[in-house]
């Protein structure tokens, strides 16, 4: 733990002379717009973190990128492009929707929509087996009915 | 109704097949943009303070390897590896050149030390250069062409075997200099 924040001083050591000297000319740049953009891009180094949430120092020095080029004048979507352009659609932690990756956004609705049609499908046909199933003729006779009625009568 | 009960194991069928597909590609392998496109440029400075830029390399075949002292084993395997074929190559117009990223001066010099390696090696502080070039992970290797264009990136440790086959084929391309 101790290494990691030695390694994230230094980073930040290295870092703030360009920072500084960037800062000088360019337009002020929003922590918030560099964690937008941060939070759609994949940590390349980590599992299934952005690089907005990483500590590693790969995530650090790409919010650092992130941020000069905004610095620079480039738009949020711009720098995306940038990242897609180097790292291909993989560094969006979610997929465009389009092609092939539509999959992802439709199967899920897909298969919500099929569990339902089944499960009324299934329904209907046992309510409509229970009203039509054949009830099992009762025959009393003429002895049993006579029974039935006394014992009735004592109850009452 | 027979119908119906071979649709639920027909439904898992494409399941099945999606899963199959999905465990076999290795996690690692991600296809890189770059390959066939012009290779970013770069200006960095090696451990020895020369200026190094892609610039300074155009009309040889240039494999970039990005590496770092960390990066256990890979790096180690493959330091003695490009330092031979380095060797081998650098008078066929063959350059081999080092990008040292997310590490300590002190740690890379003693690298360098320890491997004997001769040719150049820089340092990419900022991690700038490692981003131009999508790199995520150590080592990874780039082989670029006499006109300057990314043709081969391999991931993992480079072995004579990957270095030979993607020079030589480099090599034997027209645009001699």
């Amino acid at each position: 733990m101790s290494r990691l924040i030695a390694l994230l001083a230094a980073v930040i050591v290295l870092a703030a002379p360009t920072l500084h000297a960037s800062g000088q000319t360019a337009k002020p740049v929003s922590e918030d717009v560099v964690h937008e953009v941060g939070v759609q891009l994949r940590c390349v180094v980590c599992q299934n973190l952005s690089v907005a949430d990483s500590p590693s120092e790969m995530a650090s020095q790409m919010r650092a990128i992130i941020r000069e080029r905004l610095a620079a004048g480039e738009s949020p979507a711009e720098v995306q492009r940038y990242f897609v352009e180097r790292y291909g659609e993989w560094i969006l932690l979610a997929p465009p929707r389009r092609g092939f990756n539509l999959l992802v956004w439709l199967l899920p609705f897909v298969a919500v929509l099929a569990g339902l049609a089944a499960a009324a499908m299934l329904i209907r046909r046992w309510t409509r087996r229970a009203r039509t199933a054949p009830t099992s003729p009762v025959t009393v006779d003429a002895a049993m009915s006579e029974r039935i009625r006394r014992e009735l009568e004592r109850e009452s | 109704m027979k119908l119906w009960r071979w649709l639920i194991p027909l439904a898992a069928v494409p399941v099945l097949a999606l899963l199959a597909y999905g465990f076999r590609v290795s996690p690692r392998d991600i296809p890189s943009p770059l390959v066939g496109r012009p290779a970013p440029a770069f200006a960095l400075s090696t451990l020895d303070g020369a200026p190094m830029t892609l610039e300074g390399h155009r009309g040889k075949v240039l494999v970039l390897n990005f590496w770092a002292s960390w990066c256990y084993p890979a790096c180690y395997e493959e330091a003695p590896v490009l330092e031979r074929n380095w060797r081998g190559y650098r008078d066929r117009g063959v350059v081999v050149v080092g990008v040292d990223i997310q590490d300590k001066r002190e740690a890379a010099e003693k690298f360098v030390a320890d491997f004997g390696l001769t040719f150049p090696v820089a340092q990419d502080l900022k991690g700038t250069v490692s981003v131009d070039y999508g790199v995520y992970g150590v080592p990874e290797t780039f082989f670029v062409d006499r006109q300057g264009r990314i043709r081969v990136k391999h991931v993992g440790a480079v072995t004579d075997d990957v270095f030979r086959k993607a020079v030589d084929r480099l090599l034997a391309e027209a645009g001699a200099p």
